[in-house]
C-alpha cells in the first residue's frame, strides 16, 4: 500500500546521544511492526544490525565463490599452457607438474576473493551512490561523528505522519526531523 | 582453529591487553580486563586514575569523546596549508625523488652496466634493496590483518599509518625488479597473455611466482587500505569546510552515510580481507625466500630461508613503523592515541621477531658446517672472515647483540633509545640482504669465477632515490588522508570507556 507521503517525504528521523539508545529504538521500531527503516552510527555498533533484524549476509558466500573461481582460474590457466597449448620439456619434467603451480594458484585465489569481498561489500551495499535523501538533512552530518540516528521510511505501509512521529517521540530523542525526498 | 589453540595462540600475543569479544562492549568491560599492566604505573595518565572510568591499561589518553577523537584526526587534514616542518621534510624527500628520476633516466639511457653488479654477483642492490622493501611492506600487513584478528586493540591507532606504509614501500620493492631488467620495457612478459609469439612464462620457477605474488599483495594491500579509508572519507566530507574538499572527500567516500546493514557487510568484508591478507603475507615473503633458497647457491639452499625471511620482514618492518611512529606522533601531538604503551607493545614484538631472526642465523650457520660440504662451509668461513666480514659483523651487532637491550623496560620506555635502536635494526636488516645476495654469489663453486662487488655511485642514488620517494609518499599521505583510523578510534572509545564518558 503506497501511503501520501511517498512523493514529498522520505522518511522521519530522530536522533541520539548514545549507541545504546539507538538499539533500544531499533528494537521497539521492528516490534512495532515497522520493516522499511534503518539505523545510522558513526561506527559499527554490535547488536544493532541484530536488532533491526539483519543477521546474514551474503558477502562470505560470494567471497567462497570468488576465491575458488580465481584458484579453479588459475591453476587451469597453468594447466593450459603448459600442458596443452605450449608443451616446453625442460630436462625431461613432467609437465604436469602441479606442485610447482600451487604458488600463483594460491595467489590468485587470494586476489580474487579480496576483489569479491570489496566488490560484494560495495554492491550488497548500493555504493557508490553520491547523492541520498538523508542527506537533505543538515544535522545528519554528524552521523559521521558522535551521533545516532534512526530514520523510519514513508514507503513503509505502517508509516503514518502522525503516529509515527509519536512512536519516534515516545522513545525520547535528541531530536526529530523530517527527510524531504 | 581449535578452542585450545586459539587460546594458546591468544595468550601468547596478548601482551597483557583485554581480549576483544564480540559479546557487548558493556558485558566484557570488566571481567576481561587484566589487573595491571607494567607500563600503566609509569604512564603519566594513570597515576590518579580510578579502576571504574579510568581503566589502567587504556589505548587513549583520558578526557576524549567521540567528537573530541573525530574532530582531533579530522582537524590535522583539513586545516589549512602546511607547516614548515613538513614543507622541510617534503621538499627534502621530493629532492629525493628527483634524485631517482635521474637515477632512472641513466639507467634506461646506458643499462645496467651503469651498476656495480657483474658475474658472479648479477644481482646485487637491486634485490638486496627489493627484498628490504618488501620485508618493511609486511609490518603494515601484520598490524592491520594479523593483530585484527588476533583482537589486539592497540594496532587501532597505528594501522591506517602501517597500511600506507605497506603501499609504499611495495612500490618502493616492486621498482627494483623491473629497474633490474636488461629491457624494463618487456616487463609485461611474466605474465600470461595472448601473444604472437606463442610462448608462456615458466610456471615452475620461483621467479615468476614472485611476480604474482608481489602484484597480489600490492593489490590487496591496497583494497584492504581503501576499504578501512571508505567510513573516514565519509567523516571528512562531512566535515571538510571548502567545496573542493566536500566533492573529493565526497567522491572517495562512496556515499557512506553508516547505516546499520551497510557496516554489518563492511565488517564481514573487513574481518574476510583480514583473514585473506595474513596467509597472503606469509606466502609473500615465502616466496621471496624461494627466490633464494630453490637456487642452488651455497648460502641460499636452505630450507630454513621461508620462515627465517618472514620472522624478518616483521622484524624490519616493526622498526620501520617504529622509525616512522616516534617522530609523528612527536610531530602532530599524538600522543594520546599513540601512546607508549604502542611503542612498548611494538617493541616486543621486535625483540621476538629479532630472536626467530637470530635463530634462522644460528641454523644457517650450523648447516653451514653440519653439511660436511665444502662449499658451504667454506660460504661461512668466507662471512666469518672474507673481503666482507666487517659487514657480515656489523648485521649480527645491529640485529642480534643491539635489540637485545629491548628487554629492560626502561630501554622499552626510553622513546629516544627505541628510535635509535629501531635505526640501527633497519640498517641491520639491509646489511643482512646484502650479506645474503652479496658473499653467497661473490665466491660459489669456482675459485677461477670469484669476483668482488662493489656498489658505484647510480646503485646508492637508486637506492637514497627510492628512500625519498617512500618519504614523499608518506608526507602526502599524512597530509590528505587521515593517519589515524577515526571510526576504529571511535569504536575503541566506546569500548575502553563503555559509553561513560563520550560527548553530548
Amino acid at each position: 500500500m503506497a501511503t501520501k507521503w511517498d512523493a514529498v517525504t522520505y522518511g522521519l528521523m530522530a536522533e541520539f546521544n548514545e549507541p545504546e539508545e539507538l538499539i533500544v529504538a531499533t528494537r521497539k521500531a521492528r516490534e512495532q511492526g515497522y520493516r522499511w527503516f534503518e539505523s545510522y552510527s558513526p561506527f559499527p555498533v554490535h547488536g544493532l544490525s541484530e536488532a533491526m533484524g539483519f543477521r546474514h549476509t551474503k558477502l562470505p558466500l560470494i567471497v567462497l565463490t570468488a576465491g575458488l573461481l580465481g584458484g579453479l582460474g588459475g591453476f587451469g590457466l597453468q594447466y593450459y599452457l603448459t600442458v596443452i597449448e605450449y608443451p616446453l620439456n625442460v630436462g625431461g619434467r613432467p609437465l604436469f607438474s602441479w606442485p610447482s603451480f600451487i604458488p600463483i594458484t594460491f595467489e590468485l585465489t587470494v586476489l580474487s576473493a579480496a576483489f569479491g569481498a570489496v566488490l560484494g561489500m560495495l554492491g550488497l551495499n548500493g555504493l557508490p551512490r553520491p547523492h541520498h535523501p538523508v542527506f537533505n538533512i543538515p544535522e545528519f552530518a554528524s552521523a559521521s561523528r558522535d551521533k545516532f540516528f534512526l530514520c523510519l521510511q514513508s514507503r513503509d505501509e505502517k508509516f503514518q505522519m502522525q503516529s509515527s512521529r509519536e512512536f519516534l517521540e515516545s522513545l525520547q530523542p535528541a531530536a526529530i526531523y523530517e527527510v524531504p525526498q | 582453529m581449535s578452542g585450545v589453540s586459539r587460546r594458546t595462540l591468544e595468550t601468547i600475543w596478548n601482551f597483557g591487553a583485554s581480549r576483544r569479544t564480540l559479546r557487548p562492549s558493556h558485558v566484557e568491560r570488566q571481567s576481561q580486563r587484566p589487573p595491571s599492566y607494567d607500563m600503566s604505573s609509569h604512564s603519566p595518565d594513570s597515576s590518579s586514575h580510578d579502576a571504574q572510568h579510568q581503566p589502567a591499561n587504556r589505548m587513549i589518553g583520558p578526557g576524549h569523546s567521540l567528537g573530541s577523537v573525530t574532530d582531533k584526526i579530522t582537524s590535522l587534514t583539513l586545516r589549512q596549508g602546511v607547516g614548515w616542518k613538513w614543507l622541510l621534510g617534503f621538499t627534502i624527500s621530493f629532492a629525493l625523488v628527483m634524485l631517482l628520476m635521474l637515477s632512472v633516466a641513466m639507467l634506461f639511457k646506458y643499462g645496467v652496466g651503469i651498476w656495480g653488479i657483474n658475474i658472479p654477483v648479477g644481482w646485487g642492490f637491486a634485490i638486496v634493496n627489493f627484498v628490504w622493501w618488501v620485508g618493511i611492506g609486511h609490518a603494515g600487513t601484520l598490524i592491520s590483518a594479523v593483530l585484527l584478528l588476533l583482537r589486539q586493540q592497540w594496532r587501532t591507532s597505528i594501522n591506517r599509518f602501517a597500511e600506507a606504509m605497506t603501499l609504499f614501500a611495495v612500490a618502493c620493492a616492486g621498482m627494483y625488479p623491473l629497474l633490474h631488467m636488461g629491457r624494463p620495457q618487456f616487463f609485461y612478459w611474466i605474465f600470461p597473455y595472448p601473444n604472437t609469439m606463442d610462448i608462456y612464462p615458466q610456471f615452475r620457477s620461483p621467479l615468476v611466482w614472485d611476480a604474482f605474488a608481489l602484484t597480489a599483495y600490492g593489490t590487496v594491500s591496497a583494497l584492504f587500505w581503501y576499504v578501512g579509508l571508505i567510513p573516514d572519507m565519509a567523516t571528512l566530507r562531512d566535515r571538510a569546510k571548502t567545496r573542493f574538499s566536500q566533492i573529493t572527500y565526497g567522491f572517495l567516500s562512496m556515499g557512506w552515510r553508516g547505516s546499520a546493514r551497510h557496516w554489518k557487510r563492511y565488517e564481514t568484508a573487513y574481518l574476510l580481507l583480514a583473514g585473506l591478507a595474513t596467509p597472503l603475507v606469509v606466502s609473500v615473503h615465502t616466496i621471496v625466500s624461494f627466490d633464494f633458497a630453490v637456487g642452488i647457491i651455497p648460502g641460499w639452499h636452505a630450507t630454513v630461508f621461508p620462515p627465517y625471511f618472514v620472522a624478518g620482514a616483521i622484524y624490519s618492518g616493526f622498526a620501520m613503523v617504529l622509525t616512522l611512529c616516534i617522530p609523528l606522533r612527536a610531530a602532530y601531538g599524538l600522543k594520546d592515541f599513540i601512546t607508549d604503551r604502542h611503542l612498548d607493545n611494538m617493541a616486543k614484538v621486535m625483540l621476538a621477531s629479532g630472536l626467530v631472526v637470530a635463530y634462522g642465523y644460528g641454523m644457517e650457520m650450523f648447516m653451514a658446517y653440519y653439511s660436511g660440504h665444502d662449499v658451504e662451509a667454506y660460504m661461512l668461513e668466507n662471512r666469518l672472515g672474507g673481503p666482507y666480514a666487517f659487514f657480515f659483523w656489523s648485521l649480527l651487532g645491529c640485529n642480534i647483540a643491539i635489540p637485545q637491550l629491548l628487554w629492560f623496560p626502561a630501554v622499552r620506555r626510553n622513546t629516544l633509545m627505541l628510535f635509535v635502536i629501531a635505526i640501527i635494526i633497519n640498517i641491520g636488516m639491509w646489511l643482512e640482504r646484502f650479506i645474503i645476495v652479496v658473499t653467497s654469489l661473490h665466491r660459489d663453486f669456482l675459485p677461477s669465477s670469484w669476483d668482488m662487488y662493489y656498489p658505484t655511485f647510480w646503485d646508492w642514488a637508486l637506492y637514497i632515490g627510492t628512500i625519498g620517494f617512500f618519504f614523499a609518499c608518506l608526507f602526502v599521505f599524512v597530509r590528505l588522508l587521515p593517519a589515524i583510523s577515526i571510526f576504529e578510534m571511535r569504536e575503541l572509545l566506546e569500548t575502553e570507556e563503555g559509553g561513560n564518558g563520550h560527548g553530548h
